[in-house]
């Protein structure tokens, strides 16, 4: 067939060149004259009290200074908390910014400096006199474990833990072997490349063109008009790149408000760019703790499963992610009991951070899984197999598709996991001890609603528009493979516009949902557009296509072709004359199918297998070989595809050696918060690391037959790493980062097993 | 940050003469201008060294002493031939910190004055001792995981966080020195202090004082050298805990030993009695314990840095080994050796 296909095909990023040559525009790019003032926020010092006294005067006599504004003095907005709600946003009040002079932790911000140059405001801000007066605040998840609570609304989009099957507790009672540990994971800030930032361009007549950096324009839309009573049309939110979010920019963050609320009062442009700090006082994930218990028969079939897990949330509202479902979604057992709990801290809301919830729970299940294994006395990977669902026993539903043991059988062979020694401590080379570990991940694969438009010229030039926003996942190149290969075009020739609010809407762009709905919509609207063409080709006289169906023909090549018999074709050029537009335009939609989900749940399934290196005396650790087989519906593109997997495996890396926030409970606040002191993996840390995509047809979850991929490359990467240490060391580190001191026993748990 | 005042002086007097103690000299400024930035550091002017003569040469005078001057480059130092030849002690220690982007600007003077890490100490919202005398220490009971588990005080635990330092005292390098009257050679050990009651001064040096260079004197350790780094990642992070030996060899038996340690105080940590234990015999595996205990003598953690007790223990013991086996930790590789 000379049809070349696009879909499933590597294909550079679209806008890479624009990236590397530094013209893709980012947030703070914008409007960099010298008409637009500059923000600075000044953060409170307490965790939560309230301010005594606020004095700006020295802040104020700083020549350059245009306004400094704290709770005394700000513009009226909004009174209703609820006014400042976003859609993914949890139960409760949201964080209203210089509200009043109550404080609720370390990190809110206190006051907001304006002036004519960015140096001017945050000198400025360090006059600023704040008198505090602090109340006791608690911000240690572990001696709040006992004030534990379930949440008493549930967050939209996550599933709380299902109604318990049987008995757990009878059937971990009599259970031939057994297994009960728990597991802490470390909170863990969001440290994209890009700060958080918002330029509000205030325009003649009023309006504001807003860039900010979020996860979905309409967001940050619906915000601004919600907060400060403005009717849509007087708002406009641009943002075309996003220089990395992972979920911090699901939701707008407080400086979109400052932004905006500064230009409406001074009449003028503003810019508020966040230091590296200040990205400490917005979100994180959520410092978490676990207890997995596990029965089995001596067989290796769970008899028993039970994982609760309680996270940590702010005063003000009840962050829920999805942490112990997983366990049950993964392997069977016929008592289950899966429970999920908040305490409440005096810290900022935790937000979505990649796979929300699932590697948390992931390290818990999967480093149990490991622990069980090893009482048991078989191989991990055959324990998950003997194990391994074949419906979903959480929500009682079909899967539309699960390759999750091809994916395994890829994995191992290519890691070549029948070589691995059962027993720990079995592998050496010189002083380094060597092990291998694996661990399971599933991610859920959702559709959400996404309009799209398509629009053709007499040229053939195609412009895709959604206002979904491309994070650097790789969705401008994907939309433009999708509507290339559907239009019969070249990539070339077709332009994306994401990330503006004048484009068809989109939700935020999160939960890996992006490519499967915004990229159905694009489908939808490039078939509907290939219809208009067709009828317009058919108006040609003596048109070879006259009796031609839609079904019947292919576009290719800028021209639409019968299948059946290829001499017979129109060009689009032709196609144009005829219909006599200069062009045409087709909106799609895509949305989740109700009836699929009422039978059927839909998910991405990995295993992924980790060699680590530790040297036996010091302790240090080094992930040298990570194979993460995955299995994800159709993959669009393998080399975007692949960056994101990697990209997962590089966090799980970090997840399990590098991150954490560290606070001080004294005074209720993140101390290492800059990135030199909040460790991420650094090249040295890097090694091998191996993707294979197993086939998976699944024409349920999304007409484009894709799931998603954001997520599910961070899911077990976490728990490989722990079971690789383990194998090597034969010690088991139940606490997350597993820094050198841990993995040396020179540092006291807080988890024990029982 | 604050306004200030910025001069770019063209002679070594001139710099001297301009000083005061409400001034910063400008090195690299890849300290002073982020300290500036988080308002900690507020000077009223900044006096940039950088125009300045004579200060940028590595020379070896014929008793093979080496000279490098305060604003050679942490890079340059790094790969000069000389110091490639003579000290490699050196050369590994500053190519295991920062980057080389941060190497490329650093200068050696600019090293040794570097000032702690505490997160405290960046964090204006916050009290701290060093950087507002008489406001407390929230470190020794708060977050202290990078915090010094020798020669603290109870004004402050803080570490000096150079890696460089610690190869110098090790090698028993002098920092040279001008003022207003003249120049001052201190050595190493005595150069940064311990915090005692006054914790805001890091060093010896005078407010009017300028770094001119570092003099290292002839040593013959060859191979029998180590700069051992454990970090939490394996690149770009400071020490935890940090080692650095060298060890002359004669006939089979340690002529000279120095080790200091980095990470673990205020200061590169040295024990001249603990260096004796080995000096005069063999490098016996069996008597590196007993050099770590005495290294160690009156260590004490804070809570999360206990663990840097018996980390610094294996640290050592590994470092000895290395250095005795003539196999110093590369600083290339992805691993520990
Ligand atoms: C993210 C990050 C990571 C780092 N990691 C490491 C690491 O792993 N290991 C490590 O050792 N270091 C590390 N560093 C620190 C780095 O080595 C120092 O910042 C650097 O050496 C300082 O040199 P500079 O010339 O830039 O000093 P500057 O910032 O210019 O000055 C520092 C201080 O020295 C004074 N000064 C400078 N020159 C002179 C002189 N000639 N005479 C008198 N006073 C002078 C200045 O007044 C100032 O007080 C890191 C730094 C950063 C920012
Ligand atoms: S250890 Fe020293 S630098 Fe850190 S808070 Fe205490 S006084 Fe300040």
């Amino acid at each position: 067939m000379m049809h070349h296909p696009l879909i499933g095909t590597p294909q550079d990023r679209v806008d890479g060149r624009a990236k590397v040559t530094g013209t893709a525009r980012y947030v703070a790019d914008f409007e960099t004259g010298a008409e637009v003032l500059h923000a600075h926020v000044l953060n409170s010092a307490i965790a939560i009290g309230r301010i005594r006294r606020i004095d700006t005067t020295r802040a104020l006599a700083v020549p350059g200074v245009v306004e400094v504004f704290t709770h005394e003095n700000r513009p009226r907005t909004a009174w209703f908390s609820s006014s400042y709600k976003d859609d993914v946003g949890p139960p409760g009040k949201p964080l209203r910014p210089l509200y009043d002079s109550s404080i609720s932790y370390s990190g809110e911000p206190v006051a907001l400096v304006v002036a004519e140059s960015y140096e001017t405001a945050r000198y400025a801000a360090n006059l600023v006199e704040v008198e505090y007066e602090a109340k006791p605040h608690e911000t240690d998840l572990l001696k709040q474990l006992p004030n534990s609570y379930v949440p008493k609304k549930r967050r939209s989009g996550i599933n709380p833990p299902p109604r318990p099957k049987g008995s757990a507790a009878s059937a971990l009672e009599s259970a031939p072997v057994k297994h009960v540990a728990r597991y802490l994971i470390a909170a863990e800030h969001h440290n994209p490349m890009e700060m958080h930032a918002t330029t509000v361009i205030r325009e003649a007549d009023g309006k504001l063109l807003i860039h900010d950096k979020i996860q979905g324009v309409y967001a940050s839309k619906q915000y601004v008009c919600s907060v400060f009573g403005l009717s849509e049309d007087k708002v406009r939110v641009v943002s075309p790149f996003i220089g990395g979010a992972f979920g911090s920019g699901l939701r707008p963050h407080y400086q979109l408000f400052l932004a905006v609320m500064a230009a409406m009062a001074l009449e003028r442009s503003v810019k508020l760019v966040l230091t590296r700090d200040q990205q400490f006082t917005i979100a994180h994930r959520p410092e978490t703790w676990n207890e997995v218990a596990l029965g089995a028969k001596p067989d290796g079939t769970l008899t028993a499963i039970r994982h609760k897990a309680i996270g940590s949330t702010s005063r003000y509202e009840d962050h829920q992610e999805a942490v112990v479902n997983w366990t049950n979604l993964l392997y069977s057992a016929p008592d289950v009991q899966l429970e999920y709990e908040l305490v409440q801290l005096d810290i900022e809301t935790p937000t979505d951070m990649r796979a929300p919830g699932a590697p948390l729970g992931a390290f818990a299940a999967e480093s149990a899984m490991d622990e069980l294994a090893e009482k048991l006395g078989v191989d991990p990977l055959a324990l998950r197999l003997h194990n391994d669902t074949q419906t979903d026993e959480v929500m009682n539903k079909y899967h539309t598709s699960k390759e999750l043991r091809a994916a395994c059988q890829l994995g191992a062979e290519r890691f070549g996991w029948r070589h691995r020694p059962f027993a720990p401590r079995s592998m050496r080379q010189g002083r380094e001890l060597i092990g291998w570990g694996l661990a399971f991940g599933a991610w859920e694969a959702q559709m959400q609603k996404h309009a799209a438009r398509v629009m053709l010229d007499a040229e053939g030039h195609c412009t895709v528009g959604v206002a979904t926003a491309d994070l650097g996942t790789g969705t401008y190149t994907i939309l433009a493979q999708i509507a290339a290969e559907a239009l019969g075009l070249s990539m070339n020739k077709v332009t994306v516009l994401l990330g503006d609010s004048a484009l068809p809407q989109a939700p935020v762009s999160g939960g890996s949902w992006t490519a499967a709905s915004a990229g159905s919509a694009v489908h939808d609207a490039c078939a509907r557009l290939k219809a208009e063409l067709l009828l317009a080709a058919q108006t040609q006289r003596g048109s070879p296509l006259v009796d031609a169906k839609l079904e019947e023909v292919m576009f290719d090549r800028e021209r639409i072709v019968l299948m059946r018999d290829p001499m017979r074709a129109v060009s689009l050029q032709a196609a144009f004359a005829a219909g006599g537009r200069p062009r045409i335009v087709a909106d799609g939609q895509a949305g989740p199918d109700q009836l699929t989900q009422l039978r059927y749940s839909s998910h991405t399934h990995s295993a992924v297998f980790v060699e680590a290196r530790v040297d036996e005396e010091l302790g240090q650790v080094r992930v040298t070989r990570a194979v993460s087989a995955v299995a994800a519906g159709r993959i669009l593109n393998p080399k975007t595809a692949r960056s994101q997997v990697v990209g997962g495996v590089v966090w799980g890396i970090g997840m399990a050696l590098h991150e954490e926030a560290m606070a001080d409970h004294n005074l209720g606040r993140w101390m290492n918060h800059n990135i030199a002191e909040y460790h991420i993996p650094a090249h040295a840390d890097i090694h091998e690391i191996d993707v294979i995509f197993a086939e998976e047809k699944d024409m349920l979850t999304s007409p484009l037959g894709v799931k998603g991929l954001g997520e599910i490359g961070i899911v077990g990467t976490a728990a490989a790493v722990a079971n690789a240490v383990w194998h090597a060391t034969g010690r088991r580190v139940r606490e997350l980062p597993m820094t050198i001191d841990k993995v040396l026993g020179l540092t006291p748990a807080h988890t024990e097993a029982r | 940050m604050r306004p200030f005042h910025y001069e770019r002086p063209r002679a070594l007097e001139e710099a001297i003469a301009g000083k005061t103690e409400a001034s910063r000299f400008l090195g690299g400024g890849t300290n002073l201008i982020d300290l500036m930035k988080y308002d900690v550091e507020r000077p009223a002017s900044l006096l940039d060294l950088n125009r300045l003569e004579g200060l940028r040469e590595v020379e070896r005078d014929r008793e093979g002493t080496l000279r490098i001057g305060a604003l050679v480059s942490n890079a340059d130092a790094a790969a000069h031939p000389l110091v490639r030849e003579h000290h490699p002690l050196l050369a590994d220690a500053i190519l295991a910190g920062a980057t080389p982007q941060l190497r490329n600007m650093a200068t050696m003077g600019g090293n040794l004055l570097q000032r702690t890490r505490c997160y405290y100490f960046y964090d204006r919202l916050t009290p701290c001792n060093k950087r507002e005398p008489g406001t407390g220490c929230p470190a020794k009971e708060g977050v202290n995981r990078i915090h010094a588990i020798l020669g603290t005080s109870e004004h402050c635990i803080a570490t000096h966080p150079s890696d460089m330092c610690v190869a110098l005292a090790a090698l028993e390098a002098v920092v040279v020195v001008r003022g207003p009257s003249g120049e001052r050679r201190i050595r190493t050990e005595d150069f940064h202090r311990l915090p005692g009651d006054a914790p805001e001064r890091d060093t010896t040096l005078d407010a009017r004082e300028v770094v001119t260079a570092i003099e290292i004197p002839a040593r013959l350790y060859g191979r029998h050298h180590t700069y051992l780094k454990l970090r939490d990642r394996l690149s770009y992070a400071f020490a935890l805990v940090s080692v650095a030996v060298t060890m002359e060899m004669q006939e089979g038996r340690v002529s000279r030993l120095r080790v200091a340690l980095g990470g673990v105080a205020h200061k590169p940590w040295r024990v001249p009695e603990a260096e004796a234990l080995l000096e005069g015999r063999g490098p016996e595996e069996a008597r590196f314990g007993a050099v770590a205990d005495r290294l160690l003598q009156g260590a004490r953690g804070y809570g999360h840095n206990d663990f840097k007790i018996g980390l610094a223990r294996l640290a050592i013991a590994r470092a000895l080994h290395q250095a005795a086996a003539a196999t110093p930790q590369s600083h290339v590789a992805k691993r520990i050796a």
